[in-house]
């Protein structure tokens, strides 16, 4: 008796060993829903490389828990957003603010393309008036024709 | 022959911007709260639980905002240091605890000495989101008006005390 008494605590306490590790989910899932759209677009801090909705690391799970408390505060997601902006810079958004400072890399890509083109244009006309034929001669087309009737060339 | 040059041209300036990016940290991402007020702050001193610190208190004063923590390796390579110039008592420096345990704390500060006028537990880490913390050590010089003048990321070297921070502090402390 004793010892099931025993091994029955210990299962006990594994298992709420166990429960505290384990990443707690919210409750709501809506709020959940919610979180993970706006923490999609967001860049963890610590891998820089993940959004803030994939990141185990630590701080991502604290930013998780502080957006879930923002939406439960009726924030909107532009207000959430200018949370972590505030605290963490324009860095943290994956998908940069259209601002002055950032127009060149809004514009800097299509900027690239056009030049791309003027060049592709420019290429493409000088080609066209190199290449315009110039007619033959009389004596060049006789030494033409005398070649392509030339059985040697077809042996 | 002038034409053969503009690919080279373009090939250097390319050459030049990737060297340059290659000389920066990607992990030292510039702090937007600069130059803005500190965020304002209460919290549990360390040492005297029951007792709160205000940052409000701070006002008047230049003061040093150090965030370590007992878990963190590259706080241990800047405590010495920190532990050296807490001795020229050059200005107040507080310690923010983040997310640690209070009695891993006390233990830390007590096997490798205490440079803190005080240190404050910010057990959630709540206190170092509103900093715009992502790793620690970071460090927070904050002037007479509660302003945000300069931020360390990562540890404080000598170099950085020497050459950036120290000649701040005489700066501010004259105004």
């Amino acid at each position: 008796m004793k010892l099931w008494l025993t091994l029955f605590l210990a299962l006990q306490f594994a298992f709420s060993a166990y429960a505290a590790e384990a990443v707690p989910l919210a409750e709501d899932p809506v709020v959940e829903q919610r979180m993970l759209i706006i923490t999609e677009e967001l860049r963890c801090l610590v891998c820089q490389n993940e959004s803030l909705a994939a990141s185990r690391a630590d701080l991502a799970q604290d930013l998780r828990r502080e957006v879930r408390g923002l939406i439960k505060a009726n924030k909107t997601n532009q207000e959430i957003r200018d949370y972590l902006v505030a605290r963490y810079g324009d860095f943290v958004l994956y998908r940069p603010a259209f601002k002055p400072m950032n127009y060149l890399l809004w514009f800097g890509p299509f900027l690239l393309l056009l030049g791309a083109l003027v060049v592709l244009v420019r290429l493409v006309r000088r080609n066209q008036r190199n290449a315009a034929p110039t007619p033959l001669d009389p004596a060049q087309r006789a030494k033409a024709q005398s070649l392509l009737k030339d059985p040697g060339l077809h042996s | 022959m002038k034409k053969a040059l503009i690919p080279l041209g373009i090939f250097i300036v390319l050459v030049v911007f990737l060297a340059i990016g290659l000389t920066r940290d990607p992990h030292e991402i510039p702090s937007p709260l600069i130059g803005k007020a500190a965020p304002l702050f209460s919290a549990p001193i360390l040492q005297t639980p029951g007792q709160a610190f205000n940052s409000k208190d701070m006002l008047g004063k230049v003061w040093l905002l150090n965030t370590w923590a007992s878990w963190c390796v590259a706080c241990r390579q800047e405590h010495p240091i920190l532990v050296e110039f807490a001795k020229t008592k050059s200005l107040p420096v507080i310690g923010l605890d983040y997310k640690d345990k209070d009695a891993e704390g006390l233990k830390w500060l007590d096997h490798l000495g205490n440079p803190y006028d005080l240190s404050v537990a910010d057990r959630d880490g709540r206190i170092g989101i509103d900093f715009g913390v992502y790793g620690v050590p970071e460090s927070f010089l904050i002037d007479k008006a509660g302003v945000i003048r300069y931020k360390q990321i990562g540890p404080i070297t000598e170099e950085a005390l020497r050459d950036k921070i120290l000649p701040l502090v005489r700066e501010l402390q004259k105004s």
